[in-house]
């Protein structure tokens, strides 16, 4: 049994977990009721749906309210809010360009304001799961109609005609028959007087006549911004009287503080305190670790400080942790039988029958995040009130953490969003918002809270290590008659429940009970992994491991079977239809089925394009090799293929890598290029470097020196990126994690094109010049 | 007492001297355009423009740079409309845009140096600057722009 029945989202988890201990208050809220606060706001109904998401079951739910989300200035200005972080994925642009579009206003007079962390106030605003346009396609559209209606229906009276015959058109609204226009700014007034429309009698657009979306050429709000250093990132905020804090944390995780001496720290230069900082025991969700924090009148007084510290630390449970003696654990249970998650037909029986059984077991370490910004959050804590200035990815659930840590109400915290140097799942977790605030209260003024990179890397919520083992049993004609895939890593579940040894099922619904493959014999199962050190969300998650593993072993297959890798790829996806596994807790992403099936016509397409873009099987130079992988992540459908070029040193280069990606209806597909792009380089930056290993309980790596990322000057030459034109009605689906997960196994399946080498062990490092 | 030119403005510093640059510009004078990403000089986030040549600002003291010329990220054009910031725009490189300052010095520099790099010599001079978003290709794209006019 898995400790978590039904995590459809990724905070809130404790709710889950230990359910006899939550108030009332917690399961209402769980629900999306909140006592004593009457919301205008309609809720969404289905009935307005061409489809229907997973977005109401998310917590707080969906807000549809053009008074909440839109203001008309008298001058036209139009403002529009952005509830979602912006991490780099765009959303701050897509999402308050998709109300522009359906009210008519021109883009050019729209200002995009951030909003703060207000969950009743503004519906979910966890930005995480490639879930953006997913869920607020539809509900910014029926925003910016209802706003639309309403400016429409203020013209309507002041002309004294009926609304019908009135149309919004580019900022203006028009009486056709008259030739009478008047501007938004003018009707603004009387527009917000209007009542808000119900959704069912909003009339959408006919997607023929956008002018923004599905075009992408908007550039990002930000972008004048960013290019003149004037972008407002958490790190950047600064408030008068402000102190700058650095911390000095527990080296292993669950360690203690048994003694320090701040002498040293004391005499360096603008340092003005230390001083603790509470710590919680572990497991313990998002809370700090603790330590001791150097106060100083800079960040750079502070790092010399913190530096000088004399600490003495007890390490706890944690303190034997080893990376090579953890993964011969990992290996060893993925041998023997586990936790049985999806099972058709016979495996074992069909296995022992094969004519042929392949197998491959493949490790893959832990990752660190290294956003750019390392985590940073200012604090303003006076009284019982806190105000808090962070880059998180979960407004909302910073908001509520920090109420709670402090003991104050969650209304009286403010949580104002700035920009996120990257976030990848870091910036999930609100640890240093939560620092911050402790020390803000105990200092009794402002503080930052600034994380170094070595912070940063050390006591990151890292992405699992795994050990993945497939077999597959071919018959005499190279058919695969049986699949058991084994998946061992210690869990997210941990870092909110001491002792969870087994995934949780949205982690098993990446990559490995949702594997799309017709096969009459199946076998997944889950093997029990402890953790000890804290886990979490990394772009794409658990989906890295799985699609590196089958797509591997589908190259594998290929070799075993002197067939083409696309062929062999297409061959077992097989034929188009809706596969639906035999799983109790099927995750899908927290998306209904009906609306996302797993559909094997759409994986084969994205395969079949970009085998053509990309052209498959084309002569490549000696030394070079082609290599593909297809996976389905975030209900989104992508393929890439690699052409990989190793030299007779063994030193790789990537010339060129293809992409298609099928993500339903799409918003900015400008953006979305850009994001397979920057997959690419995240996936290549896993598979030939990234590897965080612990001894003693301790990380052993430190910075970008020993914690690489790929640099330009080993980036792919070219990416090209190919989107699947939607259907009508498509839904929208995932483009911010999705691409990483095929790049690592296309690229090993290209080594070994090119080399004859298969790589099961990642990362690649020094493999290859053995 | 430190005195140091920043984007045309006299400057003084009478604390540690040993402080980094880059903790002066943000922290002191309030510059926040330079970005801190490692520390360690791995990541060029923080790159400035001292006397004509890109320097890491996080390894970098304060009396380094006494009586010298320093360029940051809000001091490189008036209006943000350098060459290499036009080019940004014109790509729309950025991703989350944390690292673009540091990127964007060090381009400016570059072409400073050589006004029209090769594919080669710009991911040599580009090399010490990581963007974890992955925005590689149109940072070159957008440097062979700005070398052939926006």
């Amino acid at each position: 049994m898995n400790f978590i029945d039904n995590p459809t989202k990724l905070r809130g988890f404790e709710k889950n977990i230990k359910i006899e201990k939550v108030s009332r208050r917690s399961i209402l809220k769980g629900l999306g009721i909140t006592g004593g606060f009457v919301l205008a706001a309609p809720v969404m109904s289905r009935q307005a749906f061409a489809y229907e998401t997973g977005a109401g079951k998310m917590p707080h739910g969906v807000v549809v309210d053009p008074r909440v989300f839109v203001a008309v200035a008298p001058d036209g200005t139009v403002t529009i809010l952005a509830h979602r972080s912006e991490m780099g994925t765009g959303v701050r642009t897509s999402l308050p360009l998709i109300v522009a579009e359906e009210m008519e206003a021109d883009w050019s007079r729209v200002k995009v304001q951030q909003a703060h962390g207000d969950e009743v106030k503004f519906g979910n605003q966890d930005t995480d799961g490639s879930r953006s346009t997913r869920h607020y396609l539809i509900p910014m559209r029926q925003i910016g109609a209802s706003a639309r209606t309403m400016l429409e229906q203020a013209a309507a009276k002041r002309w004294r005609v009926p609304a019908t015959e009135v149309k919004a058109v580019n900022h203006e609204v028009v009486h056709g028959a008259s030739g009478r226009k008047l501007g938004f700014g003018e009707l603004a007034a009387d527009a917000a007087k209007e009542s808000v429309p119900s959704i069912e009698g909003l009339k959408l657009k006919d997607p023929k006549d956008f002018r923004y979306l599905g075009k992408g050429q908007v550039g990002i709000v930000d972008l004048h911004d960013i290019t003149t250093g004037k972008a407002h990132y958490g790190a950047d905020v600064r408030l008068p009287g402000m102190k700058y804090a650095v911390i000095a944390r527990p080296p292993v995780t669950g360690g203690k503080l048994v003694s320090f001496d701040p002498d040293a720290a004391l005499k360096v230069p603008g340092v003005e305190k230390v001083m603790k900082v509470q710590g919680w025991p572990w497991p313990s969700k998002f809370q700090p670790l603790g330590g001791v924090a150097v106060i100083a009148r800079n960040t750079g007084a502070a790092i010399k400080g913190r530096d000088a510290l004399k600490l003495t630390w007890d390490d706890g449970a944690n303190g034997k942790y080893d990376s090579v003696a953890y993964r011969k654990e990992l290996e060893e249970a993925s041998r023997k039988p586990g936790l049985v998650v999806r099972a058709e037909g016979d495996a074992d029986a069909a296995l022992k029958t094969a004519d042929k059984v392949v197998v491959g077991e493949y490790y893959l370490p832990h990752l660190a995040h290294a956003s750019m910004e390392p985590p940073v959050a200012v604090a303003d804590v006076k009284g019982d009130k806190a105000e808090i200035w962070a880059p998180v990815q979960s407004p909302g659930g910073t908001r509520e953490d920090v109420a709670k840590t402090l003991g104050i109400p969650e209304g009286n915290v403010t949580v104002n969003v700035t920009l996120l140097g990257g976030g990848f799942g870091r910036k999930s977790k609100c640890d240093f918002a939560l620092e911050a605030a402790l020390l803000s209260k105990e200092l009794g003024a402002p503080v930052k809270v600034q994380w170094t990179r070595e912070d940063d890397v050390h006591h990151d919520f890292l992405h699992t290590v795994s050990v993945e083992r497939i077999e597959a049993g071919l018959d005499k004609s190279g058919k695969v008659i049986a699949w058991r895939h084994r998946s061992v890593a210690p869990t997210i579940a941990s870092t909110f429940a001491a002792g969870a040894k087994h995934a949780a099922p949205f982690e098993l619904g990446m990559g490995l009970v949702d594997m799309p493959f017709e096969i009459a014999n199946i076998s997944c199962e889950n093997p029990e992994a402890a953790a000890f050190t804290r886990i979490g969300w990394f772009r794409s998650v658990s989906n890295i491991p799985r699609a590196f593993a089958v797509q591997s072993m589908v190259g594998e297959i290929a070799a075993a079977t002197g067939r083409d890798q696309k062929e062999t790829l297409l061959a077992l996806i097989g034929s188009p239809r809706i596969v639906k596994p035999a799983v109790k807790d099927m995750w899908n992403y927290g998306e209904p089925q009906d609306s996302y099936p797993i559909d094997t016509a759409r994986l084969r397409k994205v395969v079949e394009l970009v085998a053509e873009k990309g052209e498959w099987g084309r002569q490549v130079p000696k030394g070079h090799g082609l290599g593909i992988a297809v996976h389905r992540s975030f209900v989104s459908y992508i393929a890439t293929i690699v052409e990989v070029a190793v030299d007779d040193k063994g030193k790789l280069t990537v010339p060129r890598v293809d992409t298609a990606i099928d993500c339903g209806t799409y918003v900015n597909p400008e953006r979305i290029a850009s994001q397979i792009e920057g997959a690419a380089i995240m996936g290549l930056s896993l598979a030939k470097y990234g590897e965080i290993s612990f001894k003693d309980g301790k990380v052993q790596q430190k910075n970008f020196d020993d914690f690489q990322v790929v640099r330009i000057d080993e980036s792919p030459v070219v990416t090209n990126v190919y989107i699947v034109p939607p259907g009508p009605d498509t839904p929208p689906s995932g483009v911010g994690e999705p691409g990483v997960p095929p790049f690592a196994p296309a690229l090993m399946n290209a080594i070994f094109a090119a080399t004859g080498k298969r790589i099961r062990s990642l990362p690649l490092g020094k493999q290859l010049e053995a | 007492m430190i005195k140091v030119k920043i984007n045309g403005q006299e400057q003084s510093w009478d604390g540690d001297p040993d402080l980094p640059l880059l903790w002066f510009l943000r922290d002191e004078a309030g510059l926040t355009g330079t970005k801190f990403g490692c520390g360690q000089a791995l990541c060029g986030s923080c790159t400035v423009i001292v006397d004509k040549q890109a320097v890491r600002s996080c390894i970098t003291s304060i009396n380094d740079v006494a009586g010298r010329e320093v360029t940051t990220i809000e001091g490189l054009h008036p209006n943000g409309d350098h060459p290499v910031q036009k080019a940004w725009r014109q790509v729309n490189v950025p991703q989350c845009g944390f690292c673009q300052a540091g990127q964007i010095m060090q381009a400016a520099a570059l072409l400073m140096d050589n006004p029209k790099p090769s594919h080669d010599q710009i991911r040599e001079a580009m090399s010490g600057n990581i963007c974890r978003c992955g925005c590689y290709q149109r940072i070159e794209n957008a440097i062979h722009l700005a070398s052939t006019g926006v």
